[in-house]
């Protein structure tokens, strides 16, 4: 079985291509980053996997199934790159997580006993049980991050897929998620995640994509941090120098370009 | 209470508390979408659907719904395009809304001012039997829904991307909001009348969460508060002799203003509570009708 399949996909916002013939295939139980600069179209890749941006071209597989015909949403657990915007009313952090439960228990029944301690699990796991009942919004922004996650796993998927989850995030709390993360790992969990630095989690990452201007650059280890450009016989293959994308200098496309399976 | 031997103010009376508990059951979930002035934009449209009635000489209520629901099912569909121009679209569609009423009500045998007011402001006094009957009816499924349905609900309100990816019927849920929004609108406006509808769905979820930490509090505490603001403006406007709606909306309103003082000087007072200073920096708290 593979989890994640892309063949071929091409991604267009308003007739503009930002993902061109893209393939990636996730295989159970692997960590999987997918690195690249701002505008590479790195979290396009994984929002479109998910279904939230529409495919132009190619096709995606979820669990050996096409994606239009995929039901199993929850088997994926997402974990967005912020709490979302919403939320004049005030939530507690067990309603928010209670919230990742409902594709498993379904939205015409009551939670269960095991609803309810999937969701004091999940808060454990991310080492937040003793906030169940404090509003979200006192929490700090690496906490709340932290809640997101729990709300992923708190409907037990078999697949994480994560935007960017330690950006802006603080130390502690990166280390809390790198923990947590390693746990799902160890029980059977296959990760996808985007990322522009992976500080902490990198001990973690089985393979590395880096996405390149809306291509595959490099597909592998992770690529030596910088100052590898330096080296001789480096394949400098660097056709941009936009002063925004320096950030992807640390994960330089080395030439060896994935070609279409 | 003497007031409540005549029939009419007992219908009055429960044509009000029903209204006081659907309409913050709902509102809440239109406050956290940061969507508080829909409401009220439904309402507009919802004077056409009375126009409507009056020229045909068929019950008010019924057309109203009919083009109310029409119309929040249009403005959700706009909202799903997420389209830039779509603010535009629904002033276009409230202004259009509004101004069609008054034109069709014009048009009507009975068009005198006092009937447009009803409409505008509410005349719980004149409620029929039938009319109590329809309220009783159309609030308790709205109550039903919003409450059966809260965790779906909550979630889509909380973060609409997420439950889509957890492949909850996200599109039926937002269309079960839209048509339940018009419902509850044209109900109100034998209460509390088409322009103070949102009030009613709005101010007592703005009251409750000043005092509350989670959603389901906030919901509960709301709909007390929308129920007890109801009766209480129901008899306080027969005493004093005001317009119902209108009093029930200041009750309402004096419930946010208190609990509002009441948690600065409470916070002021117990200084090791922990201070919303440490929080994350609240986002912006306008309530537009659309963000995006």
């Amino acid at each position: 079985m593979t989890v994640v399949r892309v063949r071929h996909a091409a991604v267009a916002y308003a007739g503009r291509e930002v993902l061109h013939d893209v393939s990636l295939e996730v295989e159970p139980g692997e960590v999987v980053a997918i690195l690249g600069a701002n505008g590479s179209g790195k979290s396009t890749l994984i929002r479109t996997v998910l279904g939230l941006v529409p495919l132009d071209r190619g096709e995606i597989e979820l669990f050996d199934t096409p994606q239009r015909a995929f039901r199993g949403w929850e088997r994926i657990g997402y974990v967005p790159q912020r709490m979302g915007a919403a939320g004049g009313v005030p939530a507690t952090v067990g309603e928010v997580v209670a919230s990742g439960r409902l594709a498993r228990r379904g939205i015409f029944k009551p939670p269960r006993a095991a609803d309810r301690a999937a969701v004091r699990a999940a808060l454990q796991d991310v080492g937040l049980a003793d906030r169940f009942g404090d509003p979200v919004a006192t929490l700090s922004g690496g906490q709340q991050q932290r809640v997101l996650i729990a709300r992923a796993l708190a409907g037990q998927p078999d697949l994480l897929i994560l935007d960017e989850p330690t950006a802006g995030v603080d130390a502690a709390s990166q280390d809390a998620f790198a923990a947590t993360l390693a746990t799902f790992q160890r029980r059977g969990g296959t990760i996808l995640l985007v990322a522009h630095e992976l500080g902490p989690l990198e001990p973690l990452i089985d393979r590395c994509v880096v996405v390149h201007h809306g291509r595959i650059g490099h597909v592998g280890a992770v690529p030596e941090p910088a100052g590898h450009h330096a080296e001789p016989g480096h394949d400098h293959v660097h056709p941009h120098a936009a002063p925004e994308q320096a950030g992807i200098c640390e994960w330089a496309p080395t030439g060896e370009r994935m070609t279409a399976p | 209470m003497a007031l409540f031997e005549y029939e009419f103010m007992l219908r009055a009376l429960a044509g009000a508390l029903i209204i006081g508990l659907a309409a913050p059951a709902l509102g809440i979930y239109l406050v956290q979408r940061r969507l508080s002035l829909i409401g009220d934009g439904i309402g507009h449209v919802a004077l056409t659907g009375v126009g409507v009635g009056l020229l045909l000489h068929h019950s008010p209520v019924v057309t109203a719904v009919i083009v109310a629901a029409v119309g929040a099912v249009g403005v959700e569909l706009v909202r799903q395009r997420g389209r830039t121009s779509g603010d535009l679209a629904l002033a276009l569609l409230f202004y259009g809304g509004i101004a069609g009423g008054v034109v069709l009500v014009g048009l009507s045998d009975d068009s005198s001012n006092a009937n447009l007011m009803q409409y505008l402001f509410g005349s719980l006094i004149t409620t029929s039997r039938q009319d109590v009957i329809v309220i009783a009816v159309l609030g308790v499924l709205v109550l039903v829904a919003m409450l059966a349905f809260r965790p779906a609900l909550f979630a889509i309100s909380n973060d609409e991307e997420y439950a889509r990816v957890s492949g909850l019927p996200v599109r039926t849920l937002n269309l079960l909001m839209a048509v339940t929004t018009a419902v509850t609108v044209t109900i109100a406006m034998r209460t509390v009348g088409l322009l103070l509808v949102s009030a009613l769905m709005v101010v007592p979820v703005a009251a409750a969460q000043q005092v509350t930490r989670g959603f389901r509090a906030t919901m509960s505490a709301a709909m007390l508060i929308g129920v007890g603001a109801a009766a209480a403006g129901v008899a306080v406007s027969a005493e004093i002799d005001t317009a119902p709606g209108a009093t029930i909306v200041i009750l309402a309103l004096a419930v946010f203003v208190v609990l509002t003082i009441g948690n600065v000087i409470g916070r002021t007072l117990k200084p090791g509570r922990r201070k919303p200073a440490e929080a994350e920096p609240p986002e912006h708290r306008i309530a537009v009708p659309w963000p995006e």
